[in-house]
């Protein structure tokens, strides 16, 4: 079975599509590395490899949340199987 | 020592330290001196020389680091012998003095009141017998915990965090576990993660000192910084990667120092670890040939390089290791990848199995097998200047 994303710990609010080509309305399956566990949710748009995937619904202000630590902020609001990156996050320092 | 330890052939120095390679060095002390010291490498084959870009009109700490950073170079167990070659007889003198207290051969040579061939041909027959000793000194059994391992990762994307960083944070887990002696930097890519890593300093004593170093580093780039750095860090290839801010980037940079291992000391760039074998961090620039340099300069004869975009870095004087769990990466750029751990992606090879064949891979590089990067060509030598010459 093709493994499309991973999610480093179970608090993570996105996850990292590794895999080429996925697309809007995919079905996808990932990897939950902490616990050895298996997801499946809908890609919303076309993500590329190594970019982001949100796992829940993100408000702009909340804290990203990745490897079970802050991350940076959302500066727009990220609804669940949407890219998440530079044109909806920010780092909180510098 | 135990039987658990591998083995591989390495060259013994005169002070115990254990090489991976035999180079005949032709170090210039100064820009000024790069003509030279290349022209007796052009003459004298199985020679290199290292030009740089600096060595003039320095001082304080600065100077202090850049003799460091040639003395270190020099004295690396991966060179066999040196010749120094310098504008004039004062500074060239001072590097040669540094590198001779290893006891392997060095001799300097200096420009002014001789010119460019005639030290361009007393080099050449100095360094002419160096490289026939060089090429006779055999290869003897060497234990994989006299190795001192460098590490740090770039071109980075979020593959890097998730596999190919945590596949050298199992070998280094394993090899601290056998006494081997390591070194991680990036003092500004800790950033976002800078309080976890203190967790890993193995006293309260070296987790402030890791602190008040990060802090330092930290001040620096507030105080001349001109925007987010959204351009610089993480960088334009991070961000095509799928890196989003410097503290994603933290967390994948850190998965290097495994899961057990405590770091022992902070060192000062290109400073020699002096506390005992086992896991050090050095305060370093990010930036990939400068961190390095310093790695190498500190003494570090083999390094281990996880890349997600694929950076094609080498070092004159330790073999870089590359590896990627990008399957694109290893796909269109082969010819700059040791080892592939794209398998940990589609969860076909597990963690541990990717520690051993990075211990594996790291093992033939050190009994001889050249890396990517070395035949490619890659010596990238980037000297870290601290702040302008006066």
């Amino acid at each position: 079975m093709t493994n499309h994303f991973l999610v480093h710990e179970t608090t993570d609010t996105v996850g990292v599509i590794t895999v080429e080509g996925v697309e809007a309305g995919q079905e996808i399956t990932g990897w939950q590395v902490d616990t050895d566990g298996t997801l499946k949710m809908i890609a919303r748009e076309a993500i590329a490899l190594g970019h982001k995937i949100a796992l829940v619904d993100i408000k702009a202000g909340d804290t990203i949340i990745k490897y079970g630590h802050d991350i940076g902020k959302a500066v727009a609001d990220i609804t669940k199987g949407h890219h998440a990156h530079v044109h909806n996050i920010k780092t909180k320092r510098w | 020592m135990g039987s658990a330890i591998p083995r591989f052939m390495g060259y013994r120095r005169e002070n115990g330290n254990v090489g991976v390679r035999n180079h005949v060095v032709i170090l210039p002390l100064d820009d000024l001196s790069n003509a030279a010291s290349e022209a007796v490498a052009n003459n004298i084959k199985g020679t290199m020389a290292i030009p740089h870009a600096y060595g003039r009109l320095q001082f304080g700490a600065d100077l202090d680091l850049h003799f460091r950073t040639l003395i270190g170079t020099g004295s690396n167990a991966n060179v066999h012998s040196v010749i120094v070659i310098g504008i004039e007889a004062g500074w060239t003198g001072k590097v040669v003095e540094g590198i001779a207290k290893t006891g392997k051969k060095v001799e300097g040579f200096w420009i002014s009141g001789h010119g460019d061939l005639k030290v361009i041909e007393m080099a050449s027959r100095r360094a002419h017998q160096f490289v026939q000793d060089a090429t006779e000194k055999q290869r003897e059994e060497c234990w994989l915990n006299e190795l001192y391992i460098s590490t740090k990762c770039g071109e980075s994307d979020t593959t890097s965090g998730l596999a190919s960083c945590p596949t050298v944070g199992n070998l280094i887990d394993k090899v601290d576990e056998m006494g081997a002696t390591t070194c991680f930097g990036e003092t500004s890519e800790l950033t976002g993660a800078e309080t976890v890593c203190a967790t890993r300093a193995k006293t309260p004593e070296i987790a402030k000192k890791f602190m008040d170093t990060w802090t330092a580093y930290n001040d620096f780039i507030n105080a001349n910084k001109t925007n987010d750095l959204s351009d610089s860090q993480p960088t334009k290839g991070n961000i095509a990667g799928g890196l989003t801010t410097i503290e994603e980037k933290a967390f994948g940079n850190f998965q290097k120092i495994g899961k057990k291992a405590m770091f022992i000391d902070v060192l000062e760039p290109a400073q020699a670890p002096t506390s005992g074998r086992g896991l050090y961090f050095m305060d370093t620039s990010s930036a990939a040939a400068e961190c390095v340099t310093l790695q190498a300069a500190s003494g570090a004869v083999v390094h281990l390089f996880p890349t997600g975009q694929g950076n094609v870095i080498g070092n004159p004087i330790e073999p870089v290791i590359k590896l990627t769990a990008n399957p694109r990466s290893a796909r269109l750029m082969p010819e700059h990848i040791d080892l592939d751990v794209s398998g940990i992606l589609r969860r076909e090879m597990t963690m541990d199995e990717a520690g051993d064949k990075l211990i594996d891979i790291m093992l033939r590089t050190c009994n001889g097998r050249f890396t990517c990067a070395e035949a490619l060509g890659h010596r990238e030598f980037s000297m870290t200047k601290l702040y302008r010459s006066a």
